[in-house]
């Protein structure tokens, strides 16, 4: 009989790379925890994208209108609010801090309420409905409450039916709203991250119990508690690896899907929160870090099961 | 190991369960390194608790242990395992681990160690046939009579070159004709230096190795009600 040599190198390791032995017996993607994870993983990639697309709309349209003043003139009469509009053009352009400004054409003004209240009014009634003009002034930075009290000062001489609106206001409301969600979406990915790593702990604590005594041999021959712990570590990141790979799968359709049909919708607003590129790699990095979480929290649960062991 | 030879040292040493009473009192004793041990005793006077001791699957009551020239006491739980490497241990019951096969359960000691895979396939199959079990190498514990799970727990133990080997009851399941082979195993690792603690209550065994010390248990104590075994009292030389 002769004794084997001691590799240093592998010392601490559980079954070498080269040993197809496992420890616990374990059918790769059996039982339900993969498909834990996979949901999980589906869940938590959509939550994300769905907060990440959020994100991009809010930026997107606040940089679109961060700068953005708007300057109606409410005059009945025609010739007064043509008038009241040049001036106002004026006066404006030559301000500091103003990038550009444009009059909105009256065709342009038509358009926008051709939607409510139809074509060919002027022609049926015989006077065309009285829509304010409208001056679309942008600004370098963003319009402050010091920039619209300035071009008020400019303005109403001029132009005394006039007035003067940050288009940041307008949709404030749209965007608190959209920010609420987007801290709901990332609620609940924090949520399914914790639930995640609860049922790794269950998944864990019930094959602790299940290989009771096969670990307690496996001590009493001199394994560590770590050798034992990458034993459950590695066995869960295989399914959790495997369900986080079919979850982000699931997520993908969805995502697309519903991408499709929010395309479909050609809203502004819904446009500018496509996904773009680094949007894509969190998606990717969701099971990766589905994976991790899934075993380190089979490792923390199982070093701690075993300390009260002898 | 001290330099007079002593690997283990038990000083006033009782363990209870619970809050039950102490299955095992006032033990106090040594043993020395390639040594042949026989642990004797009627069925329930605690051979199997004082293994359990010995083997580090467990904590005495009170009492102080020294193992190796180490604290077994006070080991922190982490320096436990590498102390538990140096013991080989055959339990009653094998424990050999259900769905590995023979050769698997038998490499699960060089395995944990952190022997490299292409050292562990030659030492396994030569324990294997050392025991008479080369044609049952791949076998499921499940698919092994109990003689031969007994030698595959035997095979398991020693495959190491533990320093000491624990031993409960390691012929229960064995024809006469296995229980000498095993024995003569036992005495060929002792005579390399592998001290040998076998708790048997077949006094036959005892005969057959004349020169092992005897330890008596008689309701957790250690007993020589006649005086006449061959430890203690006798002092070694």
């Amino acid at each position: 009989m002769r004794g084997p040599s001691v590799s240093a190198s592998v010392i601490g390791r559980w079954f070498n790379a080269g040993s197809r032995v496992e420890l616990i017996p374990q059918g790769r993607m059996s039982g339900p925890m993969p498909w834990v994870i996979a949901i999980m993983v589906a869940m938590t990639a959509i939550a994300l994208a769905a907060g990440l697309a959020l994100g991009n709309a809010v930026s997107a349209a606040k940089a679109e209108i961060d700068g953005g003043v708007t300057v109606q003139i409410i005059e009945p009469r025609a010739d007064m609010r043509a008038q009241q509009a040049t001036r106002a053009v004026e006066a404006i352009k030559t301000m500091p801090g103003v990038a550009g400004l444009r009059q909105v054409p009256q065709a342009e003004l038509d358009a926008l309420i051709e939607p409510w209240l139809g074509t060919g009014i002027a022609a049926a009634t015989g006077s065309a409905i009285p829509v304010p003009a409208l001056i679309d002034v942008r600004l370098n930075g963003p319009a402050s409450a010091a920039q619209l009290a300035a071009i008020a000062r400019r303005v109403t001489p001029v132009a005394p039916s006039a007035r003067i609106d940050a288009q940041s206001n307008w949709l404030k409301p749209v965007f608190d709203a959209m920010v609420s969600l987007q801290v709901l979406a990332m609620v609940i990915v924090a949520l399914l991250a914790g639930a995640l790593a609860a049922a790794v702990l269950l998944a864990a604590r019930s094959a602790l119990g299940a290989n009771r005594d096969t670990i307690e041999i496996v001590h009493l021959l001199g394994g560590t508690d770590a050798q034992v712990a990458r034993v459950f570590q590695r066995s869960i990141g295989y399914d959790a690896a495997g369900g986080g790979a079919v979850g982000l799968l699931l997520a993908l359709v969805v995502i697309l899907s519903l991408g499709r049909r929010f395309d479909g919708l050609g809203a502004g607003l819904v446009d500018n929160g496509a996904l773009v590129w680094s949007d894509w790699l969190i998606l990717a990095l969701v099971p990766v870090l589905a994976t991790l979480l899934a075993m380190l929290t089979a490792r923390l649960t199982v070093l701690h099961a075993l300390r009260k062991m002898l | 190991m001290t330099s007079d030879g002593e690997i283990i040292h038990f000083d006033n040493v009782g363990l209870r369960y619970g809050t039950d009473r102490e299955v095992l009192s006032d033990l106090t004793f040594t043993l020395y390194a390639g040594r042949f041990y026989f642990l004797t005793g009627a069925s329930g006077a605690g051979k199997t608790s004082l293994l359990k001791l010995l083997y580090l699957a467990q904590r005495p009551s009170r009492g102080a242990i020294r193992m190796f020239g180490t604290d077994a006491i006070t080991l922190p739980r982490a320096r436990l395992p590498v102390m538990r490497r140096r013991i080989g241990v055959v339990f009653q019951d094998f424990r050999l681990v259900e769905h590995l096969s023979a050769f698997d359960n038998v490499a699960l000691p060089l395995r944990v160690a952190g022997h490299a895979e292409k050292d562990i396939a030659g030492p396994v199959r030569d324990i294997l046939e050392w025991v008479g079990l080369t044609d049952r190498i791949d076998a499921s514990p499940a698919t092994l009579s109990g003689g031969e799970q007994q030698r595959v727990a035997i095979a398991r133990a020693v495959i190491a070159r533990p320093a000491m080997l624990v031993a409960d009851e390691p012929t229960g399941n064995v024809d006469p004709d296995m229980a000498a082979k095993l024995i003569r195993l036992f005495e060929m690792l002792n005579r390399q230096g592998t001290t040998v603690v076998v708790a048997t209550h077949d006094l036959d065994l005892l005969r057959k190795v004349p020169e092992s010390l005897i330890m008596r248990l008689d309701k957790g104590r250690l007993s020589d009600p006649t005086g006449a075994l061959r430890y203690p009292p006798r002092k070694l030389t």
